[in-house]
């Protein structure tokens, strides 16, 4: 038995009133890849920063190769041969690559020196583990891959042995985590110990070698990952059993609620976005809009949900609705009974320091249900958010925190909750399920089912193919702000629409 | 001929004005570069004024008087480091309170120390900075055109205003030659970056704040001991607020802090040769002009002279994030 490189015995970490990691120990052997899973707000990323002397334990102890080890800040984690590349990349913007790699690990009071230093090391870690980037380049010119491969190089030229990187892959496009992965695999070769956090299941199956599963702050398995399944990861993740596919019964289409005639929208720079669509969604069906990102779907969303002007003609249960000026913001959306959970969540969606009973008012806050005289029923709101809160299994159940305070999923739980429960006519959505955990990915995907089935009509705009598919009774595709054809999911398949996508022209052009 | 006497004698008294300008740009420089906003320039430079003058004044030494008044700048400077680092403060609140306290105990400690109105003794002999006379200044005067610029614009200013010059260089040197440069660029810009790299936020931050109220104490000290001779109520009279405009229109950078402290230094220097200004009939009054610099304040900070994009970080408190 070789000695664990890493061991936590114990760790315990709260956040005022959120407990974020219970007891927890884990070991890891040095040369292997170990993958750590759970939801959002599991406690991967806090453990994490804790083997990194970002945060610092209430409780517990690290070892490292064997010998108790104090890091108490990230400069001791450093010299313990640790590196960390965090989800968001802490990179100065407007220095070069080579500035961002020195920067803290200088040899000597003059930058010249440690800079030519730096630039031929560099070149070494280069053509040793096939990391290739422009070492004179501003940070803000490369793209995130670049940028990650940068956070790589920054740990190997402080001599890690031990690599953590956490959701690496939330950010890279499916060649870019592919490279990532060979990149990886050539450090294990190497012999370092890397640690992995994630979300994705494939990406643990098919490149670690031993998993960790954490759910609520605790650590619920430790198993080989050659010796298990998707599913059973999810169900350890989740607590239980999960529906990879959404359960549904076909549409009972009605009759049309919302009906888009030739409208086009024109951005702010003057380009113009969306070019003249025709579309119809009904009462009681879902229909999902697929495209590569910034083919006009965003611009779609917006206009229909009051956040920016457009040309055209829109009508909602036959009656026409005003595209600009007055009676085209959000809020007179809402009075016309459209609701909108936007694609941006965190930017359009809530205020990130404001509590989650007042996130929960926005675009309602003139309700009269909130109001007592002159003043808002604070109480009232409180109340409703509550209800909300249990019936959409926000985690923790507390809407005295900030939204920031919440994962992902669970700030998603609060929009979605906010304007499912309004029953609206139309339900707008934008990439739902985007950085949400399966858990939560389940519960909206069945929110959103089951308000179609209450003969609602709903937009679903997602770069998800896989999402599309699941939920969408019919599927438009949009290429260059055209609808490039409408398909019914039973009769189209991935190959065909991924060729509507790229503009391949179908029936209609 | 004349024209030429004049000009110099405008850039000679330019160079003097810009001189307090320029090191409390300086200072606003370092600590700003450093992520932490600084408005309370004015009081430091006030408060620096003021016991340099006494000091100076009480002692006989303009050296102790300095001295006296980088002290005083530093104490302000520590206090709006533990206001806004540690304690993760609002910056400009903290800024507005140094000048508020700047501008009333300098009065009051005046009063009660020398009893002639807020006012100290008006200094003279070793109490003020003499003017260094480069070698052969006299000889070299009538020299046509050389002569004047090297005896009169270069040669005979104060020690200080030398020094204030040598920082421009010194300062684009250090920030982008060295390693604490570097480092402090970056807190500026990503706290989180520095912090990941194993290097103290707090440390640097506190560094660049006394190395601004040192800057700042020069620049009281010159206003006191060498432009003048003895502190005199609210003498920096906005200079501070002015610094700040030029920091900005300087968008940072050591260089051009100086050329837009020259520009403000040249705007005063204009207002105080030419008091009435007779165009053809038309009389600008004095007001108008002595208004020049703070009219050029106003339209530098309502930003007409191009997009100024400060350090990123600037203003706000490090907390990791959560």
């Amino acid at each position: 038995m070789t000695v664990p490189a890493i061991e936590l015995k114990g760790i315990s970490k709260a956040f005022g009133p959120v407990q974020a990691n219970k007891d927890i120990s884990i070991s890891v052997a040095p040369g292997t890849i170990h993958g750590i899973i759970g939801e959002n707000g599991a406690g991967k990323s806090t453990l994490m920063s804790i083997l990194y002397g970002f945060y610092k334990a209430d409780k517990g102890e690290i070892w490292i190769n064997g010998s108790k080890t104090d890091i108490p800040d990230s400069q001791a984690a450093i010299a313990s041969g640790i590196g960390m590349v965090f989800q968001h990349f802490k990179l100065v913007e407007n220095f070069s690559v080579l500035e961002n790699i020195v920067l803290g690990a200088e040899d000597g009071g003059l930058l010249a020196p440690s800079l030519a230093k730096a630039r031929k090391e560099l070149k070494e870690l280069e053509e040793e583990y096939e990391l290739f980037v422009d070492p004179d380049k501003r940070i803000d010119e490369i793209g995130v891959g670049m940028q990650q491969r940068v956070e790589i190089l920054k740990a190997l030229y402080r001599k890690a042995e031990i690599l953590i990187l956490d959701e690496p892959t939330g950010v890279l496009t499916p060649a870019e985590a592919d490279q990532l992965f060979r990149i990886l695999d050539r450090l294990r070769s190497e012999g370092k110990t890397i640690i992995v956090i994630t979300h994705k299941l494939r990406e643990i199956m098919e490149n670690t070698d031993t998993v960790s599963v954490m759910r609520r702050g605790e650590m619920t398995a430790t198993v080989k990952t050659a010796e298990t399944n998707p599913q059973e990861l999810a169900e350890l993740m989740v607590g239980r059993k999960v529906l990879l596919q959404v359960d549904k019964v076909p549409a009972q289409p009605g009759k049309p609620v919302l009906e888009i005639e030739k409208l086009s929208v024109t951005d702010s720079a003057g380009v113009e976005r969306v070019k003249g669509i025709d579309l119809t969604v009904r009462a009681g069906e879902i229909v999902g809009i697929a495209g590569v990102a910034g083919n006009g779907q965003s611009e779609l969303l917006e206009v229909l949900g009051g956040m920016r002007p457009g040309q055209g003609s829109i009508r909602l249960n036959g009656e026409p609705l005003p595209l600009h000026g007055p009676g085209s913001d959000g809020q007179a959306r809402r009075a016309q009974h459209i609701a909108h959970v936007p694609e941006d969540r965190q930017r359009e969606g809530l205020i990130m320091d404001f509590y989650a009973w007042e996130n929960v008012a926005f675009g309602y806050h003139r309700d009269p249900a909130y109001k007592r005289g002159l003043f808002m029923d604070n109480a009232a709101l409180r109340a409703d958010t509550e209800a909300k809160i249990e019936k959409f299994d926000v985690r923790p159940p507390n809407g005295w925190l900030t939204a920031k305070s919440f994962s992902g999923g669970n700030q998603q739980k609060i929009v979605v909750a906010r304007e499912i429960e309004r029953n609206p006519d139309l339900l707008l959505v934008g990439q739902p399920t985007r950085g949400v955990d399966i858990g939560a990915i389940e519960f909206i995907h069945k929110q959103i089912v089951a308000l179609r089935d209450q003969g609602k009509a709903i937009l679903l705009v997602s770069v998800e193919l896989e999402e599309i598919f699941s939920l969408s009774d019919r599927i438009a595709v949009m290429f260059d702000g055209h609808i490039m054809g409408e398909r019914l999911p039973a009769e189209t398949d991935e190959k065909e629409l991924g060729l509507l996508m790229a503009g391949v022209a179908g029936e209609a052009a | 001929m004349e024209f030429f006497v004049t000009l110099i004698q405008v850039l000679d008294s330019t160079v003097r004005l810009a001189t307090p300008l320029l090191l409390a740009c300086l200072a606003g420089l370092y600590s700003e570069r450093a992520g932490i906003f600084d408005i309370g320039l004015e009081g430091k430079m006030l408060m620096a004024a003021f016991f340099s003058a006494a000091i100076a004044a009480v002692t006989g030494s303009v050296w102790l008087g300095l001295l006296a008044g980088i002290g005083a700048s530093l104490v302000l400077s520590a206090l709006h480091g533990l206001a806004s680092i540690t304690f993760r403060g609002n910056q400009l609140i903290s800024g507005v309170a140094i000048n508020f306290l700047a501008s009333g105990m300098t009065v009051l400690i005046a009063q009660s120390w020398f009893q002639q109105g807020g006012r100290t003794p008006s200094l003279f002999g070793g109490g003020r900075f003499e003017p260094i006379n480069f070698p052969f200044a006299e000889a070299l005067e009538g020299v046509p055109f050389i002569g004047p610029i090297y005896s009169e614009l270069l040669s005979g200013h104060s020690i200080l205003v030398y020094v204030a010059f040598l920082f421009v260089p010194l300062t684009w040197w250090i920030l982008f030659r060295t390693r604490f440069g570097l480092r402090l660029r970056a807190v500026g810009e990503n706290p989180a970056a520095v912090d990941t790299a194993g290097v103290s936020v707090v440390g640097l931050r506190f560094a660049a704040v006394a190395i601004c109220g040192i800057l700042c104490g020069i620049a009281g000290a010159y206003l006191a001991t060498a432009l003048q001779a003895g502190f005199v109520k609210e003498m920096t009279a906005g200079r501070g607020f002015i610094a700040l405009a030029a920091l900005i229109f300087a968008k940072w950078r050591p260089w051009h802090a100086m050329w837009a402290c020259l520009l403000f230094g040249l705007l005063q220097a204009i207002a105080l040769r030419f008091q009435n200004i007779d165009l053809g009939g038309v009389v600008i009054p004095v007001q108008v002009m002595d208004a020049l610099p703070y009219i050029l304040t106003v339209v530098i900070l309502a930003g007409f002279v191009g997009k100024a994009i400060p350090p990123r970080a600037g203003g706000e408190p490090y907390v990791k994030e959560r």
